[in-house]
């Protein structure tokens, strides 16, 4: 009791200290606090109310037992990453995006293609398309490939529709001085439409970054040789390991958010000219 | 190349009738019934090509050799297809649901109520906290800057992967049935509520939010008569997002549960005793079930959007 | 006097379908542009000045009438890239810095790499914006701005150049200055320059030619010589002959604005 107590006390204090900071002017360094208080936060109540409340490991762990957990295990855990991330939602992510792209200069050429594509891709973006993870296990195997399957059909639709959608925004004045240069379709294509369609191609790359490490571990449920993230947790769950599981969702979380900042360096890099990015928005 | 181009001509020709008798304004009905045409046509292909290796060693253990009709008709009528056909799913489809007693355990119907309360209820909540969280991050400064960098972080948290965790961890806890997968729906739906509420509430230009201002206008007010009206656009975009998301918890949250119902579980028991109709036209279920959730949100949208006049 | 005619357009009419119904947007319209000539189009908005640019650089297409650019089709002119086009806002690709945005036309056109830095560094020195090649569009002001897209537009030696009120958005200081350097530019030049502004000084001042019209539908109310020097100090702007241009311009606008 003492322990969820003092816990609850630091809170208060944290919060009090990121309305201070709130009210400050902005500056990166200050604006780096709030965040971080809160996430310490939150860390010393969980172990606080799972000591204090002696809450069964079972049904969750306190943050110090992951963290044994975790240095004990890297090896294993490292194991897991290469298979699951590596091996399974990077091609996959890989092949379902070059797929898309080419799927959407083709719709471009082709707009009674374009037309027919943009309402069924819409349609199947919003399925459970993690539901053919069966079906692709069954087709391919236990190995990464089917896990690379279901990730490259995962990610096909919603990067399908983002880069179509961003094929079509040029501004009419720009497609208009291209039409006085008597540019062609390529020209057009690669000096123009490709550079404004990007930001919404980011848009789509950055959603898909989270699917794809998600479709990799759960494809893994349905199937896997005796490796992966998504074997590990449901082989450690029904055994009550949950120090275990908690310690490969953190290596999941670690990997998907490097995944998603990687792509964001590279769309500041590539897109520097968006308003967005040169904090304008 | 040539040929594509004369094809492209033609249709867009056809394209060009539909208009002027106005049958399609939109252009879009014709090229979406090609393409599901054409889709279909490959289908029935890829099902004999897939089907047939099992066939040619039915074939050869029988001593028999299969003329190309005799292919074609049994590839597409296997007992445990590697592809089943459309009309093999579908009849799948009709037989699970017309035919069997809606409290069958066998009933497509049975499983699919399992799975659509489930989404429901998650993404009702969802949806609360979602807009709950939206209202402090816009009006409370300390919120913004702490909770949504978390918020963020949280959606690469693959949740879904610890779901079956999550429902066995509750499960021991006490809290069984609906309650644990509902709350993995809810937490897939609250994301998408929060960051499309969060953009919709502070999209009022400056202008708007100083004209309220010489009017005296109290902080509810503001909500109640410029921000939340202006929002409903993004709001209903999420919700269709939130409403996809809410599903997709579901059916995985049915993994683990052992027994318990639902189109996840139907999938994963067709899954584990090879019965590959099970899990097509569980697919096929939870696809239309989610098509038609997002469809109704997107009629109320329209409903709604036209009588702001924000949509014509 | 024998001049070459450089635009021929015949009872040009242009009718628009949009979702509100018919909008005729130029009916019978007439005109004669010769080599050399700077030919202003004035006239309150919904006229059809742009809409009639728009035509001769075959950007839209007439529903009736004759229309030739260098004895060829408007079509053929610009496939032969006859003309530079300036529009109204710069149009300039953010993700290229200012001499890259230069070059664009002459990398579509298939300069070598020397010609396109040779081409890139003359005209920027026309328009004064030597030493902001490396600078991007959004570093510029609007007046920069507009004089990197003139000057994207003179990089690859277009007889033609279509302006669509290229100053509209600039301040009177400023745009008096560019006036001034547009008029420079074009006695160097000497090219066949249509113009298409709703200022009247702007008109009377640049012109040889001033083309007045009135809306709905669009067409010409007035076509004026102008019998200015050619050598235009800004000062000129308060000459007797200037005023008296400048009020029979006036004159077409409001009898042209009466007819409704």
């Amino acid at each position: 009791m003492v322990y969820f107590a003092g816990a609850i006390g630091f809170w208060i204090l944290a919060w009090l200290l990121n309305i201070w900071i709130a009210r400050q002017n902005e500056s990166k360094l200050l604006n780096l606090f709030p965040p971080i208080l809160f996430g310490v936060s939150i860390i010393l109540i969980w172990q606080a109310s799972v000591v204090g409340f002696e809450v069964s490991p079972v049904i969750l762990p306190p943050p110090s037992a992951i963290y044994y957990k975790f240095i004990s295990s890297i090896p294993t855990l490292w194991g897991d990453f290469v298979q699951t991330a590596l091996k399974g939602a990077l091609p996959g992510y890989l092949i379902g995006c070059a797929a898309a792209f080419a799927v959407s200069l083709i719709a471009d050429k082709f707009k009674f293609f374009g037309r027919g594509i943009l309402p069924i891709g819409n349609f199947l973006a919003a399925m459970p398309i993690i539901g053919i993870a069966p079906i692709l296990v069954m087709w391919y195997g236990y190995g990464w490939q089917s896990k690379a399957a279901v990730v490259a059909v995962m990610v096909f639709f919603p990067i399908l529709v983002n880069t179509v959608q961003g094929m079509k925004m040029s501004d009419k004045i720009h497609k208009d001085l291209m039409q006085t240069y008597n540019a062609n379709y390529l020209q057009t294509l690669l000096k123009l439409r490709l550079a404004t369609a990007m930001p919404f191609i980011f848009n789509g790359l950055k959603i898909c970054t989270t699917l794809a490490l998600i479709g990799a571990i759960v494809a893994e449920f349905f199937g896997s040789p005796i490796r992966g993230m998504g074997f590990r947790i449901s082989t450690e769950a029904p055994r009550f390991a949950l120090d275990m599981v908690w310690a490969e969702i953190t290596v999941a979380a670690i990997a998907g958010s490097l995944f998603y900042g990687g792509i964001v360096l590279l769309e500041k890099w590539i897109t520097f000219w968006h308003p967005s990015q040169r904090g304008r928005a | 190349m040539k040929y594509l181009k004369e094809l492209e001509k033609g249709c867009e020709q056809v394209t060009v009738m539909n208009k002027r008798l106005r049958i399609d304004s939109d252009n879009k009905i014709l090229p979406v019934i090609c393409i599901i045409t054409f889709i279909i046509t490959i289908w029935y292909g890829f099902s004999i090509v897939l089907n047939a290796p099992w066939e040619f060693d039915k074939a050869k253990r029988n001593s028999i050799t299969l003329s190309k009709t005799e292919l074609v008709s049994q590839t597409w009528s296997q007992k445990r297809p590697k592809l089943p056909t459309p009309h093999q799913v579908a009849k799948e489809m009709w037989d699970t649901t017309i035919n069997k007693k809606i409290t069958s355990k066998r009933s497509l119907v049975y499983h699919g109520l399992i799975t659509f309360y489930e989404t429901i209820y998650g993404f009702a909540f969802g949806t609360g906290l979602g807009i709950l969280l939206a209202l402090g991050i816009v009006y409370n400064r300390a919120t913004a800057m702490s909770v949504m960098p978390w918020i963020i972080t949280s959606q690469t948290i693959p949740i879904l992967a610890i779901a079956p965790m999550i429902v066995v961890a509750l499960g021991s806890a006490g809290f069984s049935g609906l309650m644990p997968i509902v709350i993995i729906s809810m937490y897939l739906s609250f994301f998408p509520v929060v960051v499309g509420m969060v953009k919709g509430l502070k999209s009022p230009e400056q202008l708007d939010i100083d004209q309220m201002k010489t009017w005296s206008a109290s902080k509810s007010q503001v909500l109640f008569k410029l921000r939340a009206p202006k929002s409903t656009p993004y709001l209903f975009t999420s919700l269709k997002l939130g409403m996809a998301a809410s599903l997709v918890g579901a059916i995985v949250g049915e993994l683990p549960s052992g027994g318990g119902g639902g189109l996840g579980f139907r999938m994963l028991s067709g899954s584990t005793f090879g019965n590959t109709l099970h899990i097509w036209s569980g697919l096929f279920s939870a696809a239309i079930l989610a098509g038609s959730l997002i469809a109704i949100i997107g009629v109320i949208q329209r409903i709604v959007l036209k009588r702001m006049a924000l949509e014509t | 006097m024998v001049q070459s005619e450089v635009i021929n357009v015949s009872n040009l009419d242009l009718t628009f379908e949009t979702g509100d119904g018919p909008v005729h947007a130029l009916k019978n319209v007439d005109l004669k542009v010769n080599k050399g000539d700077f030919v202003s189009f004035i006239g309150p908005s919904g006229c059809g000045k742009t809409t009639l640019l728009r035509v001769l650089a075959d950007l839209d297409e007439p529903t009736a009438g004759e229309v030739t650019v260098n004895g060829v089709s408007p079509r053929e002119a610009r496939e032969a890239r006859a003309y530079g086009y300036v529009f109204q806002a710069a149009g300039l690709y953010p993700w290229r810095n200012v001499a890259a945005n230069v070059k664009l036309p002459l990398e579509i056109m298939g300069y070598s790499k020397e010609e396109q830095l040779k081409r890139v560094k003359k005209v920027l020195d026309l328009v004064e914006l030597t030493g902001f090649e490396n600078k991007y569009p959004w570093q510029l002001s609007g007046g920069m701005q507009q004089r990197a897209s003139i000057a994207r537009a003179l990089a690859f030696d277009a007889d033609i150049l279509f302006m669509d009120e290229p100053f509209g958005a600039l301040d009177e200081i400023v745009r008096d200055h560019l006036n001034k350097q547009l008029l420079e530019l074009w006695k160097s030049t000497n090219k066949t320059i249509c113009f298409v502004t709703h200022s009247i000084p702007e008109a009377v001042y640049l012109s040889t030619k001033i083309v007045v019209m009135s809306p709905r539908p669009g067409r010409i109310v007035d076509i004026i010589d102008s019998n200015l020097p050619s050598d235009r100090p800004l000062e000129i702007r308060d000459s007797k002959d200037f005023i008296e241009i400048s009020q029979r311009v006036r004159e077409g606008l409001r009898a042209g604005h009466s007819d409704e």
